[in-house]
């Protein structure tokens, strides 16, 4: 499992820096996808079944197939990749790497000198402590953030009605299947 | 002991790597013997013959569409983008066949006896979208886009109602193992209990493999070929095999979670998980002879409106007795 656990890392440190460097912007998605699910297997390899496939289902699954879809429309072509590739100027890597390198300093001291004054303990979670856990303790912070996506959810819907097209469709059609007029934009 | 293994370790390596050979060649061969057993009952069902000249009653038809497609130019327009363009029918095949490493066909033949089984199974199924978006992404035509980005609507919608009504048969079965589901329903299918989510997973898993009634991204009368427009040859051959495919994983699916898996008196476990499974390969076969194509919205509104309040019904009321009971 440790060998996996490698591999799965390089991947996934690999992919991450495509991601970034990569100027075609649907082939930075399809590389983030790879280092999403190399991270997964990562879980896998710690024993975190769970997380491993939540990962996917939830990150890889979901999410990142609405970036795809929001890329897939913006009408990309070889006039994007260019400017991308200008964007991607060498100076600007100055800042990031300065603060990535910071956090590689903080972690191979916390690897190494601070090994000795013990790590974040804890032992992997089942699917009946994530549950239990979401729903005894925290269940006031679960329904908050339901709270939180049903309001969203409402103001997405407020905001992407267009009202007028819908009165136009009315009156070309009659009352019948307002739903269509949704379709239509 | 060799190379630190022992000789016990070995035995199941080889063992499952038996296992492994026999489901993927298993369920690619069902996925083709699937092409003429349509055509021939569509054939019956539409009172017309259907392919019967190659072989014994047509038997044969898919051997000589095999050679044929193998034999095509392999091509890729120029306007495409190349590397996505191979990659997209190669996703769905691995998808699908990956899932099937879940799936107990009997109490020993399980190739990965995952804890996680049934999130396995979603998480395969989530990843799958994106050999249709990228191929209608890639092929850089718009009836190919059009076609990909119903799809992703049409997958991402229904694989919430897949998840939540699966959600039943794990509360009854206390555990995400498809095994131990299977060992939960020796009393009584789980088809009976939960129904519902029964009909909410048929529903789902036809949609989630975009088969007829719900083939909205490749209806070939608005879209001409929708996501698969500008694929030819082979990397057409995946599609349309893929889809097969997925017939064949969703029908045992539906045996493993609802109809109680290898279980049946007299015959052996294997023949049982056959014939339920083959009933309901049969089956997706007739709803394509039955029904008709709804419209886009039709399909969005009914599974939000529809399908996920009842799932959620379900979950809740399954979850009350579950708790009750216990």
């Amino acid at each position: 499992m440790e060998t996996t656990f490698f591999i799965a890392g390089i991947v996934a440190l690999a992919a991450t820096l495509r991601t970034i460097t990569c100027a075609n912007p649907v082939h930075a998605l399809l590389y983030l996808i790879t280092s999403l699910l190399a991270v997964a297997i990562d879980f896998y390899a710690l024993g975190a079944a769970f997380a491993a496939t939540l990962e996917v289902v939830v990150y890889a699954g979901a999410v990142m197939v609405l970036f795809v879809f929001v890329v897939m429309m913006l009408n990309l072509n070889q006039e994007t990749v260019t400017r991308e590739r200008h964007w991607l100027r060498p100076k600007l890597w100055v800042g990031p790497s300065v603060f990535a390198a910071i956090l590689l300093i903080a972690m191979v001291w916390s690897m190494t000198v601070g090994g000795a004054i013990g790590g974040i303990e804890g032992t992997p979670l089942s699917a009946n402590a994530v549950g239990m856990a979401l729903f005894g303790p925290y269940v006031l912070v679960v329904e908050l953030a339901a709270f939180l996506l049903l309001a969203a959810l409402v103001v997405a819907i407020h905001i992407g009605r267009d009202e007028r097209n819908e009165a136009r469709w009315k009156a070309e059609h009659g009352e019948r299947e307002t739903t269509q007029a949704g379709e239509q934009q | 002991m060799i190379f630190g293994i022992s000789e016990h370790e070995i035995l199941s390596i080889v063992v499952t790597a038996i296992l492994t050979i026999v489901t993927l060649m298993g369920s690619v061969i069902m996925a083709a013997l699937m092409i003429p057993i349509e055509r021939r009952l569509l054939g019956l069902w539409q009172d017309r013959y259907g392919p019967n000249r190659v072989g014994p009653f047509g038997s044969l038809q898919v051997v000589a569409d095999m050679i044929k497609i193998f034999f095509k130019e392999d091509w890729i327009p120029p306007f495409a983008d190349k590397a996505v363009f191979v990659i997209a029918p190669a996703i769905i095949m691995f998808t699908t066949l990956m899932a099937f490493a879940v799936i107990p066909f009997t109490e020993s033949w399980t190739i990965a006896n995952l804890n996680v089984g049934i999130l396995f199974l979603l998480a395969m199924s989530s990843l799958g979208v994106y050999s249709v978006i990228f191929a209608g992404w890639s092929s850089d035509n718009k009836y190919a886009l059009l076609g990909s980005m119903r799809t992703a609507a049409q997958m991402i919608s229904y694989e919430v109602f897949m998840g939540l009504s699966l959600l039943g048969v794990v509360l009854l079965a206390g555990s995400f193992n498809l095994g131990d589901i299977v060992e939960s329903q020796r009393g009584m299918w789980n088809v009976i209990p939960q129904f519902p989510a029964f009909v909410i997973f048929f529903i789902a898993g036809c949609a989630e493999i975009h088969r007829a009634p719900f083939d909205l991204p490749e209806a070939e009368q608005e879209l001409t070929a929708g996501y698969h427009t500008e694929y030819s040859g082979m990397k057409f051959g995946m599609f349309f095999v893929g889809e097969y495919l997925g017939i064949v994983l969703i029908s045992c699916l539906v045996t493993t979670l609802f109809f109680g898996g290898w279980l049946g008196p007299w015959l052996p476990g294997f023949v049982w998980f056959f014939l339920k499974a083959f009933f309901f390969m049969c089956f997706f076969i007739l709803l394509r002879a039955a029904t008709v194509r709804p419209r886009y919205d039709q399909l969005m509104a009914f599974g939000w409106k529809v399908l996920l309040p009842i799932a959620l019904l379900n979950v809740a009321i399954t979850g009350a007795i579950v708790v009750a009971q216990s």
